[in-house]
């Protein structure tokens, strides 16, 4: 939110009263959605681990982070996370820039590429970078060079992973910066770095915070990867929260667990809220296809050069491995396997279902969770744009905000769990329910909705919408006429990235779907869970089929039109 | 003018109710919290549980009970679930405890117990349980297993037993699963218990000095360590933790059929797991969930389970399928031990083994 200080937001909106209850209004859906299916199953799961018998037990918080091993998990967990954060920035803002002020061809196809990542399987994902490489993998056959498991392969594989959320939460947002104001300040006599430095920099750093906090969370909550390349001596809160739950069935001391990283959350996004409120004027927005230029001079096509050798490298060859192996049948290559995916019993029946038809459910399970994802999110990020008076709405807002990404500083396996005892009586006894898996699937994407929404949305100059609002217009034709145009590129970005979410979502789905419904991710580990060649195959072939589905569909999602005469 | 913004909250507030409202009805499939929904058995189950759907048309044929079959993650993980929701189940029977869990499941009276029809049929070693609670359904032996090739080519024997593992010659050479955490890891951590007795930590020293390496679960020991498999083929290890029905798993759709499977069992490392079902307590559908026990032991259940999940018929007299017979081994003498002995000191072992191993 703004500084407090500030008056006359509410006089736009027709007094002060109205703004609050515009605001209620807005937040109560959102609000209802999270204490429903997120709060009340955490809470209840939680509840499990530190009541019994009659009385809560706070004593046990202090046993269990009196546990030598806890704090070294804590410690790992944070600095790890910490590290895959700045080394995800640092990479992936100059890949951001040449992919949101670029005009070259196939910029579309690497957007949509660079968000592949995201929703495979990290089991796979880990496989490929061993591949690569572990012992006897490609680069030590090549340049000697191994990395094995270890902290470093994780970093690494984080990076693969996230490179996505910085390049489209800050490149939403730089590709609607007006040029104009730096080269106003060139013209000045700032000096190149200058320049950005004191104008570009400063518009860009609360969708930086933004991305930032996702990757930290992300990371912070890494589950399939420290396991993958982390091996038994590594392990993050999650992994221990999932060993805790899933295995000991140790429910104290994952209730305690849940409560550090809760704590690590709010931690996070206090930090967050200090740096988005201390931030400076407006920048101007103006539309995308107006920014994007082709790049002119040496300088220029070496940097664009530079960013796509860097994405090849990071990205492609990594997803390369997977498609050669899903290739390489036992009689050289072929489509074998794909055409085995299609029957049911090829697999030796690892389905009562033919695997392709997981395509199927992935598909219908993301667009519903898409749908409700946007809906949240959208309501929640212009309740928390809407100018109020400030004071005590404006610490509600802050707290919403923080509540609005707990999710993604959840361990999966207890919201899973919590469902599976919160969600367990009429009228709520969804744990047969089809809608439960894209409602866990929402509850991730609802953040990055949010995230990627109020960036944009707080960057639109308050001005616009109290002029618009002297012409006479009403509160909705302000937000229609005003709002809404920068919005509809991150809207767009943030329904990929929901979809994406959903699509590649594996730790609550695992626990929710059912048998014979699998998604792509579920369907893919019961492939790897068996022996033989065959099934390998067939996994691997099953996660090709993954990426393009992914990117085919975030391709699509680019390809509406949002200059501002096309409709949404 | 101001009605329109109050229209368009309204209909968001709507909408949210409506999806609400959704999915509280549970959807277009809902089911579970329907009364007098008698027709329908739900299993509850681990990600390998997987009927084909000819075995269950033959169960609804004969009983007129359709399945509808929950799965979870993996073993461990299904069972948890089932404790957690105990009272309230999520549905009838519940498929997939074994022997190394079988005491955590009957502590927490997860099941009612019923004796199943042909019961009789299943050798007594299998019949864990004397109150009935759970039923045997297959069983499967943790194995070490061998990458052929690399021994041929170095004309070195493979290894046969416990013993020869923490041999100089097979130094570096095997991988494992972590005991905590992996079904297998926890099958070879009793072989090597059942074996040694009281000196089992003794012999991890020793196959820690021998260069055991131990990874997290069975997907990276197999797939991306185990030289032997078709994903591991850049792997460095030739001999790994997994299962006697492993070898026919990777000949299965082999076109043309090879001479033998490209990696074998040393078959005096071996601890077999049973695996149960149980008629969950407070089951909607007792009757139903009873026929599928007995279905479950009967013979076009038992004859379909190996090609379908990699498993042994525990019903005696059931006919293998050939990759079976040709390929696989058949242990005559796996390692065991009494479930009363794994649940009274599983969690110690476990702790001592980490310890041990992994520090």
């Amino acid at each position: 939110m703004r500084r407090d200080t500030e008056a006359g937001g509410g006089a736009a909106t027709g007094g002060r009263g109205r703004t609050a209850a515009v605001r209620l209004a807005l937040i109560a859906p959102p609000a209802a959605f999270l204490a429903l299916f997120f709060a009340y199953p955490v809470a209840a799961i939680t509840a499990r681990g530190l009541y019994d018998g009659g009385r809560w037990h706070p004593e046990r918080i202090a046993l269990v982070l009196g546990e030598p091993g806890i704090l070294h998990v804590v410690w790992f967990t944070v600095w790890q996370a910490a590290a895959s954060t700045v080394l995800t920035v640092v990479l992936a803002l100059p890949g951001a820039y040449v992919l949101a002020r670029y005009d070259f061809p196939g910029r579309r196809v690497v957007r949509a590429a660079v968000t592949v990542p995201f929703v495979m399987p990290t089991v796979v994902v880990g496989s490929a970078f061993l591949g690569l490489l572990g012992r006897g993998g490609l680069t030590e056959q090549w340049w000697g060079l191994r990395l094995d498991e270890g902290p470093a392969a994780i970093l690494l594989a984080h990076v693969f992973f996230n490179y996505a959320v910085v390049v489209r939460v800050v490149g939403s947002l730089w590709a609607q910066l007006d040029p104009r104001q730096e080269e106003a300040a060139r013209v000045l006599g700032a000096g190149r770095w200058t320049a950005w430095r004191t104008v570009t920099l400063p518009a860009l750093a609360p969708s930086v915070a933004a991305a930032a906090a996702m990757v930290f969370l992300f990371t912070f909550t890494s589950f399939g990867v420290v396991q993958v390349l982390g091996g038994p001596r590594y392990a993050t809160l999650e992994v221990e929260i999932y060993r805790q739950t899933a295995h000991l069935l140790d429910l104290p001391t994952a209730a305690v667990l849940t409560l550090v990283q809760f704590a690590a959350v709010a931690a996070l996004m206090a930090l967050h809220a200090r740096g988005v409120r201390r931030r400076g004027g407006a920048p101007a927005l103006v539309d995308a296809s107006r920014t994007a230029r082709r790049p002119r001079g040496a300088r220029q096509k070496a940097l664009l050069a530079a960013v796509l050798t860097q994405i090849t490298v990071l990205i492609a060859v990594p997803l390369a491995v997977l498609v050669e192996r899903s290739l390489n049948g036992p009689d050289g290559y072929g489509t074998d396997f794909y055409r085995a995916l299609a029957s049911s019993d090829a697999s030796g029946g690892t389905f009562a279902v033919a695997p392709l038809e997981a395509v199927g459910n992935s598909l219908a399970y993301a667009v519903a969770a898409t749908a409700i994802a946007l809906t949240v999110g959208g309501l929640a990020a212009v309740a928390l744009t809407l100018r109020g008076p400030g004071g005590r709405a404006g610490r509600l807002v802050r707290g919403f905000d923080a509540l609005l990404m707990l999710p993604l500083g959840t361990s999966a396996v207890t919201v899973g769990f919590g469902f599976l005892i919160a969600l367990d009586e009429p009228p709520l006894d969804l744990r047969s329910s089809w809608i439960l898996v894209p409602l866990a699937q929402a509850l991730v994407g609802v953040p990055f909705v949010v995230r990627t929404l109020l960036p944009v949305l707080r960057a639109v100059d308050d001005r616009l919408r109290q002029a618009a609002a002297v012409l006479g217009a009403p509160p909705a034709r302000v937000w229609r006429e005003v709002d809404f145009p920068p919005a509809r590129r991150a809207l767009l970005v943030s329904a990929g990235f929901a979809f994406a979410v959903s699509l590649g979502e594996f730790g609550a789905t695992v626990f929710i779907a059912r048998a014979d419904t699998p998604t792509l991710p579920v369907a893919v580990a019961r492939l790897l869970g068996r022996a033989g060649e065959a099934s390998y195959g067939q996994a691997m072939a099953l996660s090709t089929i993954l990426m393009v589905v992914c990117a085919a569909t975030l391709l699509a999602l680019e390809g509406v039109r949002t200059d501002r005469s096309g409709e949404l | 003018m101001v009605t329109k913004f109050r229209r368009a909250l309204g209909v968001a507030v709507l909408g949210t109710l409506t999806l609400s409202a959704l999915t509280a009805c549970g959807g277009p499939e809902s089911s579970g919290g329907g009364k007098g929904d008698t027709k329908k058995v739900t299993v509850v189950a681990h990600g390998s549980f997987v009927p084909s759907d000819e075995v269950l048309k033959e169960f609804t044929e004969k009983t007129g009970h359709t399945v509808e079959v929950l799965g979870g993650d993996d073993a461990g993980s299904a069972l948890n679930q089932a404790i957690l929701t105990k009272g309230n189940p999520q549905g009838d029977v519940f498929f997939g405890v074994d022997n190394t869990l079988l005491s955590r499941a009957l502590d927490a009276d997860l099941f009612t117990p019923y004796e199943a029809e042909g019961l009789e049929k299943i050798p007594a070693e299998y019949r864990l349980d004397e109150e009935h609670r759970v039923t045997p359904v297959d069983y499967g032996d943790v194995c070490v297993n061998y990458d052929r090739s690399y021994f041929d080519e170095r004309g070195l024997e493979p290894p046969r037993t416990l013993d020869d593992l923490v041999r100089p010659e097979y130094k570096n050479l095997l991988v494992t699963e972590n005991a905590a955490t992996s079904s297998p890891g926890l099958g070879f951590l009793l072989a090597t218990v059942a074996e040694y007795g009281e000196d089992w930590e003794e012999y991890w020293e020793r196959l820690r000095d021998n260069g055991v390496e131990v990874v997290d679960g069975w997907e990276q020991a197999y797939n991306d360590r185990f030289s032997g498999s078709a994903g591991g083929r850049g792997g460095d290890r030739p001999l790994v933790v997994s299962y006697a029905s492993s070898p026919p798993a990777e000949v299965l759709g082999a076109d043309p059929a090879p001479e033998q499977a490209p990696t074998g069992v040393a078959t005096g490392t071996c601890f077999r797991q049973v695996e149960f079902a149980g008629l969950l307590d407070g089951a909607r559908n007792p009757e139903g969930g009873k026929a599928l026990l007995d279905f479950m032991i009967g013979e076009a259940f038992q004859e379909h389970l190996p090609l379908q999940m990699f498993v042994h018929p525990v019903r005696e007299g059931t006919e293998l399928p050939e990759v079976f017979t040709r390929y696989g081994e058949t242990i005559e003498d796996p390692h065991t031990l009494a479930p009363e002995r794994i649940a009274a000191d599983r969690e110690t072992w476990i702790k001592a083994w980490t310890s041990t191993v992994l520090r």
